[in-house]
């Protein structure tokens, strides 16, 4: 899974954070992140609550504004793009809280994924590829969202991002409120998606199955980068481990 | 309840009709039979027959009860499919009642046009087809639509209601106060424009009396509306509607428009209302400002949530109902009862108590509405797993170290008989 490090970084980079600082009102919650997230990796963001993980993430998606540094994604400026046009860029967002769409089908949840592609054979490709990383959403296609259980709303809340077939897959807090076997369906998943060419920024408080399934990690402490490095090694790293990781 | 699910046409597999054909079908008939009721039966019954229709089911009021339809479904579009509180959805039906008084009378005497006109081609002001005053009507409406709605668009629940309230009176106040704008007068002031020609159908008149004939032209037009309604519901955009009634910023992030969105459905709405507002002036036969107030809007607003928001036919049974207890049940009830009991109780004002009472007991028994729509009624017997799970999930963040050891723990004591599990299908931990 990660140690491959080395190679990748001489590739272009896919997503590139420059300095960007975010605020929420006069509240700086990302002071200064830089971060770069090159193709086919699982990057991690870790860091404890309130450390600006979701924050960054709501930037890249144009939830957020971001008051000064820049986003690349592919060559291209990401600053001030809104947040339905970054999904057409190739950015799909599966965010905090799963925010499905309760009085939907699951079928119906999974369609929305994919508003705005046309093309329809590649849809229902996906649609199955999805299906089959997440059996339990085929067993009910027909149900209402709202009334599954928040594992199967987490699955999904990823699952519905994947159907944008992005080319980066945003996942916040994918593992939040879920039981633990749950959590290590939903990281398998996250490792197989990656090895179906889909690139991964992950936001985690549960960051040593994080560290585990990540290539490369960003520790964040309250809204600055605090260190960076391969998640195999940030794993040993003993200030990690202590101050995140229990040890 | 007709519905168009298209897996519930999957789960009929023996039905002779086809799916797609069920509604226009069913409609067609029950219109059909309204029109042969009124045209043949009716009329040939015994004096008492007679009476009792005329006393409690005037074709009047189903007329008029037809023109609330049509703009009850146009509010069912803001506010049922795209989740947007309006409480201000008079103003487009007076901007469409203000568009036939322009276009197809003699207030304008100024000028003398006449295109397809219900008058006699000498006399002046502007006499246009009462068809084409529809679709003026509709495009004039939309237009509106879309300047109530763009400053609407950052707003949320509350702050949205209030704006459309807003606008709900400031239009109607423009149409009282507009006799003397610079000097001209645009709407005649309380005193409204009266009257508006008749509707004509090739080279024939609709006179006041022709009610059957009106019958039919408001029951197509209701047809065009349903039509649309449902076409728009099952496409692109009907989704993306659903899609921010449900969770406005997810709608966003799978890359759907909020503003665009949002001001097609006012404009949609506002197109349905506009049609009403024609209808209606050609139904009293002239538009007084004052029929345009506050309490239209939240009677509008009752036909919708009574009958089932976001549900056509709930719409259009609710607009019927309420309707028709407003202009004929509730007076009707009144002076028999008065009779009977020899009271002098003035019923139609309680009209409002009598709705209140009836929304008060809907949203404790049955908020879904009398025939809801189908993806509703399950979530709210159901109760959402969302909002009590991502309860739940917030009150575990704070701690998620603590979290982290002890679900560990529970991994290791629970994981063989979870594993067991994968059978039943269910949230597994997540059991409540």
């Amino acid at each position: 899974m990660s140690g491959a490090g080395g190679v990748i970084e001489t590739r272009e980079p896919m997503l590139e954070l420059d300095e960007i600082h975010v605020y929420y009102g006069n509240i700086a919650a990302v002071k200064g992140l830089s971060l770069t997230v090159y193709p086919g990796e699982i990057v991690t963001l870790i860091g404890s609550n309130g450390a600006g993980k979701s924050t960054t993430l709501r930037a890249i998606s144009g939830l957020l504004p971001v008051r000064r540094g820049t986003m690349t994604f592919l060559g291209r400026q990401l600053n001030g793009v809104p947040d339905h046009e970054v999904v057409r860029r190739g950015i799909a967002h599966s965010p905090e809280g799963r925010r499905i769409f309760p009085r939907m089908t699951v079928d119906e949840n999974l369609d929305m994924g994919a508003f705005l592609r046309k093309d329809k054979e590649a849809i229902a490709a996906d649609r199955e590829m999805i299906l089959e990383l997440f059996p339990r959403l085929r067993e009910r296609l027909d149900q209402k969202a709202g009334t599954m259980s928040g594992g199967e709303q987490q699955m999904l809340a990823v699952g519905r991002a994947m159907m944008a077939r992005p080319q980066l897959l945003l996942l916040d807090e994918p593992s939040m409120g879920l039981a633990p076997v749950l959590v290590d369906v939903i990281f398998e998943t996250i490792v197989r998606i990656r090895e179906q060419g889909t690139t991964v920024l992950l936001v985690e408080q549960n960051a040593l199955a994080a560290l585990d399934v990540a290539d490369r990690a960003y520790v964040l402490e309250s809204g600055s980068l605090k260190l960076h490095g391969p998640a195999d090694e940030l794993a040993e790293d003993p200030e990690i481990v202590k101050a995140y990781l229990g040890g | 309840m007709v519905s168009d699910v298209p897996s519930r046409a999957r789960r009929m597999p023996g039905l002779a009709i086809p799916h797609r054909m069920r509604w226009p079908l069913g409609y067609t008939a029950a219109a059909v039979l309204v029109f042969l009721a009124y045209y043949y039966v009716i009329p040939n019954l015994g004096a008492g027959g007679q009476t009792f229709f005329r006393n409690w089911l005037p074709l009047t009021s189903i007329n008029e009860a037809l023109v609330w339809v049509i703009c009850a479904l146009g509010l069912n579009i803001v506010v049922g499919y795209a989740g947007l509180l309006d409480l201000g959805f008079v103003a487009f039906w007076a901007l469409g009642g203000y568009t036939a008084g322009w276009l197809m009378s003699g207030f304008f005497h100024q000028v003398k046009i006449h295109i397809f006109g219900g008058a006699t081609a000498t006399v002046p002001g502007i006499h246009i087809s009462f068809w084409l005053v529809l679709l003026i009507g509709a495009g004039f409406c939309a237009l509106w639509g879309v300047i109530i709605g763009a400053p609407t668009l950052r707003l949320k629940s509350d702050y949205l209601a209030l704006v459309t309230l807003g606008f709900g009176e400031i239009i109607p106040q423009v149409f009282t106060n507009g006799d003397n704008i610079g000097g001209f007068n645009l709407t005649n002031g309380s005193k409204g424009i009266t009257p508006v020609d008749p509707i004509g159908i090739g080279s024939t008149r609709l006179g006041p009396f022709d009610l059957v004939w009106k019958y039919l032209i408001f029951v197509l037009i209701a047809a065009v509306v349903v039509f649309i309604t449902l076409r728009l519901r099952d496409g692109r955009l009907g989704r993306a509607w659903l899609a921010i009634r449900e969770d406005e910023l997810a709608a966003s992030m799978m890359g759907v428009p909020l503003m665009r969105t949002k001001l097609s459905a006012y404009a949609v709405g506002a197109v349905a209302g506009g049609l009403a507002g024609v209808a209606f002036a050609t139904h009293v036969g002239g538009v007084l400002p004052d029929r345009f107030n506050f309490s239209i809007s939240i009677t509008l607003l009752a036909m919708v949530v009574l009958g089932g928001m976001g549900n056509v036919w709930g719409v259009m049974l609710g607009a019927l109902v309420l309707a028709w207890v407003n202009s004929t049940g509730l007076p009707q009830f009144g002076s028999s009862f008065n009779e009977e009991f020899g009271t002098n109780i003035n019923f139609p004002s309680y009209n409002f108590l009598l709705f209140g009472g009836i929304l008060v007991l809907m949203m404790l028994f049955r908020r879904e509405g009398i025939l809801p729509e189908s993806r509703t009624r399950l979530v709210l017997h159901e109760p959402s797993r969302t909002d009590m799970e991502s309860l739940g999930a917030d009150m575990e963040a704070p701690a998620p170290e603590l979290d982290e050891s002890a679900s560990l723990k529970t991994a290791i004591a629970e994981g063989p008989v979870i594993a067991d599990e994968t059978g039943t299908g269910t949230g597994m931990g997540e059991k409540v």
